[in-house]
C-alpha cells in the first residue's frame, strides 16, 4: 500500500439545508494521480476545497500526510491549487505572480534563489522568458499554464486542479492534457484533478473516484470502472453502454463496442450469448468506426459500434437493412439499476 | 429644438463664462471689459484673508478626503461580509448619506453639535477648563459623513467586479490575511480609494452650505465669497472663483481617469 497523502476520514459538509459532501472517505495516494468525476453539484468541487481548506468539515475529519488539518485555514496548508479561471493576480508580472508563494515564506528566500526558481518553473511549463510580462498580455493557455507553475514551484504535497481546462478550446485541451501527464510524471506531484468530463478523467488518470449526490459512488482505474461498474450510473457515466431491463431492479449493461452485428445468424461468431434479429434504425460514420442504432423485436433499441477493422468480417449496413446481432456471456453485466 | 439646447446651455454656463472672464478683466468694475490682464490673480493671493481662507479649505479638504478614504474603504470591505436585510439596511443608509441636501447635514450636524456641547462642555471646563465649540473640526466631520459613502460606493462597485478567487488564490499561496489584503486586495482596490479621495477633496473644497453651518468662527473659502459678494462683486472674487472651479474640474476628470484605466486593466486581465 502506497502512503496516503490526503485523507478524508467520513467528511460531510453541509450548506444550510443542502448536503453538498455526505460520508466521504477519500484517500489520495502519494505520486498518483486521481480524478474526481461527476456531473455538476455531486460535491466534487466542495471536496476539492475542503482540501485546499477554503471550507471546512460540518463532520468528519482531513488528514494531509498524515497530520490533521480540520481547521486549518488554507495559507497554512502544503497545497496548492490551480483554479478554473487561474486566478491570475492581474497587478502582478508573470513573474511576480510564479514567486507569490516563495515570497510569502518565512524566512524569504533570497532574491537570487528566488529568481531562480521562477525561471526553473516557467521553464517546466515552456514559458521561459515570459517572467517580464503581464497577465493579460498572454493566451488562455499559456496563463494555464503560468497557473499551474505558480503552485508547482511551491512543491505542493497535492497539486489540487479544479476543472483546469474547461476554459480551453478542444485542439487546446487535447493538448493540456497530454502536457499536465507529462508534468506529473516529471515532477512526481501528486494530482488531484477536478472534472465532470468523463475522457478527460480516463485520459489522464491513475484512479478515477465517481460521485454522484455528495457520495463516492466508486473509486478504481479508468480500466475497473470501465470493465467492471457497480451500478448503472458508473456505466452510464464512464463510457456509453446499452441497458437491457432484468428481473428485481436490474438492468444488464452491454458497451457498444462488444455487440457483434452480422447480415444472418450464421455469419455471427461461435460463442455468443445472446443472438437476436433486428433492422437498422439510424447509421453515424464517425471514421474509424460505424454507429449503428438498432431495433429488435425482443430486446428494444440499442447502439452498437462496428470498427472499421472489422468490416470485412461483418460487412457494412444501410438504415432499414435486416441484421442480426449477439454478444458473449462475459461481455455482459448485470448491474443495479442505480 | 436645437435652438432650446443652446438655450438651455447658455443659461447654465453662461454665469461660469462670465465669472472666468470678469477674472481676467484689466478694470475694476466687473462688468465692463478692459482688457486682459492676470492682476487680480495677484492681488487675490496677496490678500491675507483669501489666502487664510484657502489655507482653511485646503486643510478641511485633505483631513476630509484622507478621513473619508480611510473609512470608506473599510465600509466597503466590511459591508461586503454582511448579509440579507443588514446588508439592505446599511446600502440603504449609503445611498441616503449621499442624496440627502447639504442644508439638511448642516443644520441636522449644528443641532448635534450643539446639543452635545451643552451637555459635555459644563463638565470639560470645570475639570480641563477646555470648551468644545465650532469650527473647521466640525466642518471636517460633516463632510467626512457623507464622503465615506461616496468612497464606499465607489469601492464597493470595484469590490463587486473583483473576482474572488484572486484572494483565495492569494491564501492558498500560504499568504496570511492580512498579507493577502496587502498584496491583492488593496493594490486591486486603490484606483477607486485614489478616486474616492479626489472626489471627497472636491466636494469638501467647493461645499459652502454644510460649512457655513458649522464652521463657527473659521472661515473657508466659499464661505469668504459668500461674504465678500454682499459688498458686490469684485475681479477679485471672480479670479478665486475661476481657481475653484478649474480646480475641482481637473480633480474630477482625473478621478474619472483613475476609475476608467482601473476598469480598463480588469477588462483586460479578464479576456
Amino acid at each position: 500500500m502506497k502512503q496516503v497523502v490526503i485523507e478524508f476520514r467520513k467528511v460531510s459538509k453541509r450548506f444550510g439545508d443542502i448536503a453538498a459532501v455526505i460520508d466521504n472517505n477519500l484517500a489520495v495516494e502519494q505520486g498518483e494521480f486521481l480524478s474526481i468525476l461527476g456531473p455538476s453539484g455531486c460535491g466534487k468541487t466542495t471536496s476539492l476545497r475542503m482540501m485546499a481548506g477554503f471550507e471546512q468539515p460540518t463532520s468528519g475529519e482531513v488528514f494531509i500526510r498524515g497530520e490533521k488539518v480540520t481547521g486549518v485555514p488554507a495559507y497554512r496548508r502544503p497545497v496548492n491549487m490551480v483554479f478554473q479561471h487561474y486566478a491570475l493576480f492581474p497587478h502582478l508580472s508573470i513573474a511576480d505572480n510564479v514567486s507569490y508563494g516563495l515570497r510569502q515564506r518565512s524566512p524569504r528566500p533570497s532574491a537570487g534563489e528566488i529568481t531562480k526558481s521562477v525561471d526553473e518553473a516557467l521553464d517546466m511549463v515552456r514559458l521561459g522568458g515570459f517572467g517580464k510580462r503581464r497577465t493579460y498580455e498572454l493566451s488562455g493557455g499559456q496563463q494555464q499554464r503560468v497557473a499551474l507553475a505558480r503552485a508547482l514551484i511551491n512543491r505542493p504535497a497535492v497539486l489540487l486542479l479544479d476543472e483546469p481546462l474547461a476554459a480551453l478550446d478542444r485542439k487546446l485541451r487535447r493538448e493540456m492534457q497530454v502536457e499536465l501527464q507529462n508534468l506529473q510524471r516529471t515532477v512526481g506531484i501528486t494530482f488531484l484533478l477536478v472534472t465532470h468530463d468523463q475522457e478527460e478523467a480516463l485520459s489522464m488518470s491513475d484512479r478515477v473516484c465517481v460521485m454522484r449526490e455528495g457520495r463516492v459512488v466508486q473509486t478504481g482505474s479508468p480500466r475497473d470502472l470501465y470493465d467492471t461498474p457497480i451500478n448503472r450510473y458508473v456505466a452510464e457515466f464512464v463510457g456509453k453502454s446499452n441497458f437491457f431491463s432484468a428481473a428485481s431492479g436490474n438492468v444488464t449493461s452491454v458497451r457498444p463496442e462488444l455487440i457483434d452485428i452480422a447480415a444472418r445468424r450464421k455469419d455471427l461468431p461461435q460463442g455468443l450469448a445472446i443472438r437476436t434479429d433486428g433492422r437498422v434504425l439510424n447509421r453515424i460514420f464517425l471514421g474509424e468506426q460505424t454507429e449503428y442504432r438498432i431495433a429488435s423485436d425482443e430486446l428494444g433499441e440499442f447502439t452498437v459500434v462496428a470498427p472499421r477493422k472489422a468490416e470485412h468480417l461483418s460487412g457494412t449496413f444501410n438504415i432499414g437493412d435486416s441484421i442480426s446481432a449477439g454478444w458473449r456471456p462475459e461481455h455482459a453485466r448485470l448491474l443495479p439499476d442505480n | 429644438m436645437r435652438v432650446y439646447l443652446v438655450l438651455v446651455y447658455v443659461f447654465l454656463y453662461a454665469p461660469i463664462a462670465l465669472i472666468v472672464g470678469g477674472s481676467f478683466n484689466a478694470g475694476k468694475q466687473a462688468m465692463i471689459w478692459q482688457g486682459f490682464s492676470l492682476e487680480w490673480y495677484g492681488k487675490a493671493f496677496s490678500n491675507p484673508l483669501i489666502t487664510e481662507a484657502l489655507g482653511t479649505s485646503l486643510y478641511i479638504a485633505l483631513a476630509t478626503a484622507a478621513i473619508s478614504s480611510v473609512l470608506g474603504l473599510m465600509a466597503a470591505l466590511g459591508l461586503e461580509r454582511v448579509k440579507g436585510w443588514l446588508r439592505t439596511f446599511f446600502d440603504a443608509l449609503i445611498y441616503i448619506a449621499i442624496m440627502v441636501p447639504g442644508i439638511v447635514i448642516g443644520i441636522s450636524t449644528l443641532i448635534a453639535f450643539v446639543s452635545i456641547f451643552e451637555l459635555v462642555n459644563p463638565a470639560l471646563t470645570a475639570t480641563f477648563n477646555i470648551r468644545l465649540q465650532m469650527g473647521s473640526w466640525a466642518v471636517i466631520a460633516a463632510h467626512v459623513l457623507f464622503n465615506i459613502a461616496v468612497v464606499a460606493l465607489l469601492v464597493r462597485a470595484r469590490l463587486q467586479g473583483m473576482d474572488r478567487s484572486l484572494v483565495e488564490a492569494s491564501e492558498d499561496l500560504y499568504a496570511t490575511p492580512f498579507g493577502t489584503f496587502r498584496q491583492i486586495v488593496l493594490p486591486l482596490l486603490a484606483p477607486a480609494v485614489l478616486a474616492g479621495f479626489l472626489l471627497a477633496f472636491t466636494f469638501s473644497f467647493e461645499d459652502f452650505i454644510i460649512a457655513y453651518f458649522v464652521a463657527g468662527p473659521d472661515v473657508t473659502l466659499p464661505i469668504y465669497v459668500f461674504s465678500s459678494i454682499r459688498r458686490g462683486v469684485t475681479p477679485e472674487i471672480n479670479a478665486v472663483g475661476t481657481v475653484v472651479l478649474v480646480t475641482s474640474l481637473l480633480l474630477l476628470v482625473i478621478a474619472q481617469l483613475i476609475l476608467q484605466r482601473g476598469n480598463q486593466a480588469r477588462v483586460r486581465a479578464d479576456g
